[in-house]
C-alpha cells in the first residue's frame, strides 16, 4: 500500500541518488527476487577500507527505490566496518519509517550493501565478520511479522 | 497547478450531482423509517420502490427480483452462499474461474473450508473463460455456477450468453458478478440468461455503500442477514433509503447515457495505440472482447506502484496490479491466471476511462508516460 510513505520517502523516490552502474566496480550485491516485485543491485567501489563510491539499479516499488537511494548516501565515505553495521531499521529509520507491509520485503538495500561488501572480500580474499545476508535465494518467504 | 486526470473508474466513480441531488432530502427531510405507517415512513417505501423499478429497468429485471443489498461484495456474497446454504441437500458442487473478483474468490475459498467443492476454471491468455469447459465441469453435485460477466483488471468480457444457455439446459442456476459491466455495455438478465447477477452504485457514478441482486423469480437463496425481515426476508437492515435513492438515480442516467460509452471505446483505443508506441509494452487482455473504459498494459522492466507514484505526481490517478501496491503480497491473481510471469504482472498499469475524461486527458497521459517509463528503466537492473 502506498498510503503511509514519509515525505522523504517520497522525495527519494522522486529524485533518487546515486543510480547507475559502476563500471569497474570492486563489489557488487544483488538481492531481491522479480517474482516478488523487488530486485537491487549495489555496485562499490573500495579504496583505502573506505566507500569512495555507492551505486545502485532496481526494480521494484516506491520503498524500494527509496531505500536504495538511502543505503548510498548513508554507506558512501564509510569504512567496511562501519558499512557492515548500517542495518535494515538504520535505512528505515533513516527515512522517517517504512509501512510495515514494506518492512520485509522492499526493505532490501542493507542486504544489498552487504553483499556488495562481501563480493569484495571474495574478491580480495580479504577477510571480514559478515551479518547474515539475504541473497535471491534465500529471499522466497514472505513475512509479514517484521 | 498540474493537471488532474481521473482514470480509475472501475475502483470508483465520481457521483453525479443529479445523483447528490435525488438523495439529498432523503438524509434529514423525508428521513423516515420506510417500515413506518405515517406519512414520511411511507414516502420513503414509495422512493424506495420507484428506485426499485429503475435498478430493474437498467438490467431488464422485473422490479419484484431486486435485492438491495449493501454493495457489490454482499450480493456476491448473498448470491454464492445463499444459493449453497439453500441446496446442501441438492448437492455441493460450485464452478467458478480462477480470475473472479475476490468478493467471489474468497467467498467460493470460504465455502470450501464449510465441506463445499468448488472448480476454478482456467482462463486463455486474453482472459475468457471457454464455455465448453464449464460444461465438461459440471457433476451431478453442481448446484451453482458463478462467472464474473467482465473482469474488473483487464475488462474482458465473458461469454456469459453462452455459458447461460448451457446452465438453462442442465437446469443450473447462473450468477455473474455484473459490477463492472452494468451501466458500461448492454446488461440484459434474459439475454445474459442468468438467474442471479450483481450490481453496485459507486461503479455507475452513484454513492457507496449500497448495491443490489438480481434474483430471477423462482430462484431461492438462504438469507445471509437475519433480522426484521426487510427486502423479502432476504436481506434484514434498515434500508439505506438515501442510498437506494441515489441508486437508483444512477440507474436511470446510466440507462440513457449507455450511447456516451461508445464514445469512451474511441478514447480507449487512442489511449491503447498512444501507449504501445513505448518500446517493450504490450496489451493485457483481449483486444476486441473489452469494456469500453479499460485499459490494461505491462511495460518489461519496471514496477507497478513505481509507475502508479509517478503518474501520480503528474496528477494521473490510475492502479497496478503489481503486488507491491496491495495488502497482499502476490501479483494480480488475474494476470497469473492469463499466464504472466510475475516480473511481467509487477510491470502492468490499468488506465479506466469515464465520463469526465476528455481527449485532451488522453493525450496528456500518453505525453507523460514515455518519460515515466524510461526513468524507472534507468533504475532497472533488468533493463538492458
Amino acid at each position: 500500500m502506498t498510503d503511509g510513505y514519509s515525505e522523504k520517502v517520497m522525495e527519494h523516490f522522486a529524485n533518487p541518488r546515486n543510480v547507475g552502474e559502476i563500471k569497474d566496480a570492486d563489489g557488487i550485491g544483488k538481492v531481491g527476487n522479480p517474482v516478488c516485485g523487488d530486485l537491487m543491485w549495489i555496485y562499490i567501489k573500495v579504496k583505502d577500507n573506505k566507500l569512495e563510491d555507492v551505486k545502485f539499479k532496481t526494480f521494484g516499488c516506491g520503498a524500494a527505490i527509496a531505500t536504495s537511494s538511502m543505503i548510498t548516501e548513508l554507506a558512501k565515505g564509510k569504512t567496511l566496518e562501519e558499512a557492515l553495521k548500517i542495518t535494515r531499521g538504520d535505512v528505515a529509520e533513516a527515512l522517517d519509517g517504512l509501512p510495515p507491509i514494506k518492512m520485509h520485503c522492499s526493505n532490501l538495500a542493507a542486504d544489498g550493501l552487504h553483499a556488495a561488501i562481501k563480493d569484495y572480500l571474495e574478491k580480495t580474499g580479504k577477510k571480514m565478520e559478515l551479518p547474515k545476508i539475504e541473497t535471491e535465494d534465500e529471499h522466497s518467504e514472505h513475512g509479514l511479522s517484521e | 497547478m498540474t493537471r488532474q486526470v481521473y482514470m480509475d473508474h472501475s475502483a470508483t466513480t465520481p457521483v453525479d450531482s443529479l445523483v447528490v441531488e435525488a438523495m439529498l432530502p432523503y438524509f434529514s427531510e423525508n428521513f423516515g423509517n420506510p417500515s413506518s405507517l405515517y406519512t414520511i415512513g411511507r414516502q420513503a417505501r414509495r422512493a424506495i420502490e420507484e428506485s426499485r423499478q429503475k435498478v430493474a429497468d437498467l438490467i431488464g429485471a422485473k422490479k419484484e427480483e431486486i435485492i438491495f443489498t449493501g454493495s457489490g461484495t454482499e450480493s456476491d456474497n448473498l448470491a454464492i452462499k445463499g444459493i449453497a446454504y439453500r441446496n446442501r441437500k441438492k448437492g455441493d458442487h460450485i464452478i467458478t474461474s480462477s480470475i473472479e473478483h475476490h468478493a467471489v474468490l474468497h467467498t467460493c475459498k470460504y465455502l470450501e473450508t464449510q465441506g463445499f467443492k468448488v472448480t476454478y476454471l482456467p482462463v486463455d491468455k486474453e482472459g475468457l473463460v471457454n464455455p465448453k469447459d464449464v460444461e465438461k465441469a459440471i457433476t451431478p453435485q453442481t448446484i451453482l455456477i458463478t462467472i464474473m460477466h467482465a473482469n474488473n483488471e483487464l475488462g474482458t468480457v465473458q461469454p456469459i450468453e453462452e455459458i447461460g444457455k448451457i446452465a438453462k439446459e442442465k437446469n443450473i442456476p447462473l450468477h455473474t458478478d455484473a459490477v463492472q459491466t452494468a451501466g458500461k455495455i448492454p446488461v440484459n438478465v434474459d439475454t445474459l440468461g442468468v438467474s442471479l447477477l450483481s450490481i453496485s452504485a459507486h461503479k455507475i457514478y452513484g454513492p457507496k455503500g449500497v448495491g443490489a441482486l438480481y434474483l430471477r423469480k423462482g430462484t431461492f437463496v438462504e438469507p445471509q442477514l437475519h433480522g426484521g425481515g426487510h427486502e423479502r426476508n432476504l436481506r434484514s437492515s434498515t434500508e439505506n433509503v438515501p442510498g437506494i435513492v441515489g441508486f437508483g438515480k444512477a440507474c436511470e442516467l446510466a440507462k440513457g447515457r449507455l450511447p456516451d460509452e461508445e464514445r469512451l471505446a474511441g478514447l480507449r483505443d487512442r489511449l491503447i495505440k498512444g501507449i504501445l508506441e513505448i518500446k517493450d509494452s504490450y496489451l493485457n487482455g483481449h483486444p476486441v472482447k473489452r469494456l469500453p473504459n479499460n485499459v490494461n498494459v505491462r511495460f518489461s522492466f519496471i514496477e507497478g506502484e513505481s509507475m502508479i507514484l509517478n503518474l501520480d505526481m503528474k496528477g494521473v490517478a490510475a492502479s497496478t496490479g503489481s503486488a507491491c501496491s496491495s495488502t497482499s503480497l502476490e501479483p494480480s491473481h488475474v494476470l497469473m491466471a492469463i499466464g504472466l510471469k510475475p516480473e511481467e504482472a509487477h510491470g502492468s498499469l490499468r488506465l479506466t476511462l469515464g465520463r469526465g475524461n476528455t481527449q485532451e486527458d488522453v493525450d496528456y497521459v500518453v505525453s507523460v508516460l514515455p518519460e515515466i517509463v524510461n526513468k524507472l528503466r534507468m533504475i532497472s537492473p533488468l533493463a538492458r
